[in-house]
């Protein structure tokens, strides 16, 4: 294996590292910066922070993120483990639309997705309506179209996790006299498990990262942290956003690099790529 | 053998949503494209092709051929296509520079790329504003493509790396021992091998670039700049569903186009691992 890099190509690498982390570097500072117009430094601060705490609608917007994110995201990892289980588990001439069925949500722009669920509830809602009974949008039409997206990234993580495996350790199990619960529980899972906490962890950071799908799914009286931060930027940047964006990198930067000591030593996606 | 039992025991429950929220909708999507405004945000009978015409550019009010969409569809497939460009010059080299590096090394480097590809999209939009405005740049054009490179190098760079990681340097050993200068060597031995994950790394950021609305919106300026904004700005102030619906299924047809020629030059493996 060939270690030796040009000093060129090093070079070319840490300037896209630099312009990787340079708006976070700006964001950092800009948050402790005493200006309410933020062009100029005029001196160290740390009022926003204080300032963004006292908001009610941004404590609000973070507790329905994460309601969102934990409860889409059990949802679909039990839903999503099931599928990847079946498609390792069995042979089907259903394969191919089975992987396209899987592929779509994550390929179809976000855009699409969330305004086609629009449509869905507006006209569920106007079937119900007949009924006598009615909802608003809000937090179940949002935690619904999560799981849709969630679904099919945990499904591939779970069956890139098992694909290496002889799908006939079940069997095995099964005339060792294990009962089909107790082949899954003890066999099956134990296997897959690293494939599920990847994958349940990916679907966990999607909702908390989504944008568009809850923007079209929420009505008018759920906003989660990055449509609030959509409406905020729409009125005009205000300096606790900056505060509130530097709060969210550091909890992602923590998270990953927890993440990463978890799962060592395969790091990323799937734990196979 | 897949059996109806085995069938609502493992895979059902999860098609079955996907049937439910995913298929469903999109197909009452194409209903709406079929109808037309009635007020804002309403709809009603009878049932029309005109929304589809308008969004190939026929005007049945005026009776005449406006191609204003497809201008607009030009214009984000060459934006897309621009910042995609963008995303190779800068993220070709990274992804050999680091998967040439010791292996501590390189895990540090890898995480390094991935932090802000996990940090929240909008907030990633957003700290360009702050860098642009002191030289005035938003909204502007320069701005939207500074975002968008931003926003999706990560997801470039990533599957060109695992290609990467995967090439056989012999070849190009082999290649130069031959006598071939160093970029007909990389050209004829190391090129062909990264370009699995070359083209996964375009569609991935192709993709989302050509349907994004929120890049534009915040740094771009203008309302109906790219297909998805066109598309936002039905379902919200001009509240013209089933046109919107059109517009969405024409911005999908580009997307499931681009690839449907993957799948055929990568077969269902390739689909699966661009994932």
């Amino acid at each position: 294996m060939i270690r030796r890099t040009h000093p060129a190509l090093s070079a070319w690498a840490w300037l896209v590292y630099g312009f990787l982390y340079l708006p976070i570097l700006v964001l950092i500072i800009f948050s402790f910066n005493d200006s309410k117009f933020g062009a100029t430094w005029a001196g160290f601060t740390t009022k926003w922070y204080g300032v963004l705490l006292a908001r009610e609608d941004v404590r609000e917007a973070l507790t329905n993120t994460l309601l969102v994110a934990l409860s889409s995201t059990l949802i679909s990892t039990v839903l999503g483990t099931l599928v990847g289980l079946g498609l390792w588990r069995y042979s089907t001439r259903f394969r191919l639309p089975l992987t396209f069925l899987l592929v779509t949500p994550i390929v179809i722009p976000d855009v699409v997705m969330g305004v086609s669920l629009l449509m869905f509830y507006s006209l569920v809602r106007g079937g119900l309506e007949l009924t006598g009974w009615t909802f608003e949008n809000g937090f179940w039409t949002v935690m619904f179209a999560h799981v849709t997206f969630q679904i099919s990234y945990v499904a591939l993580t779970v069956r890139s996790r098992l694909a290496g495996y002889d799908r006939s350790l079940e069997e095995a199990a099964r005339d060792l006299g294990a009962s089909s619960v107790q082949s899954f529980l003890r066999v099956i899972l134990p296997l897959a498990l690293p494939g599920v906490l990847a994958g349940a962890l990916l679907a966990f950071t999607l909702s908390l990262d989504d944008f568009v799908v809850t923007y079209f799914t929420s009505g008018s009286g759920f906003r989660t942290l990055p449509v609030l931060i959509y409406t905020s930027v729409k009125k005009g940047v205000t300096p606790d956003i900056n505060a509130l964006s530097t709060l969210l990198v550091l909890f992602t930067v923590v998270a990953i690099v927890a993440a990463n000591a978890i799962m060592r030593p395969r790091a990323g996606r799937g734990g196979d790529s | 053998m897949l059996t109806l039992r085995r069938f609502f025991a493992t895979l059902g429950p999860g098609v079955l949503w996907l049937a439910m929220f995913l298929i469903v909708p999109i197909a009452i999507m194409f209903g709406y494209s079929l109808l037309t405004r009635t007020d804002l945000a309403q709809v009603g009978g009878p049932l029309t092709l005109e929304s589809w015409g308008r969004v190939f550019g026929y005007d049945a009010l005026f009776r005449e051929w406006v191609p204003d969409n497809l201008r607009v569809l030009g214009r984000s497939v060459l934006i897309a296509g621009f910042s995609t460009l963008l995303c190779i010059l800068m993220g070709y080299p990274l992804a050999f520079y680091i998967a040439r590096q010791p292996a501590r090394r390189k895990s540090f480097l890898l995480l390094l790329l991935i932090i802000p590809f996990w940090t929240n999209f909008l907030i990633r939009v957003y700290a360009w504003i702050l860098i642009l405005r002191p030289f005035d740049l938003v909204p502007s054009l320069t701005a939207t493509f500074l975002g968008m490179v931003y926003a999706f190098l990560p997801f470039f760079v990533l599957p060109v790396y695992s290609s990467v990681e995967k090439v056989d340097w012999r070849l190009l050993e082999a290649a130069q021992d031959l006598g071939a200068s160093p970029v007909k060597a990389f050209m004829a031995a190391v090129f062909p091998q990264t370009l699995p994950g070359l083209i996964a790394g375009i569609l991935l950021t192709f993709i989302p670039a050509l349907g994004t609305f929120v890049v534009s919106d915040i740094l771009g300026g203008a309302k109906t700049a790219l297909i998805g904004n066109l598309v936002q700005n039905q379902f919200g102030q001009a509240g013209d569903w089933p046109y919107g619906s059109a517009l969405s299924f024409l911005l999908m047809g580009a997307v499931l186009v681009g690839l449907w020629l993957y799948a055929r030059s990568a077969g269902q493996k390739g689909l699966e691992e661009l994932i």
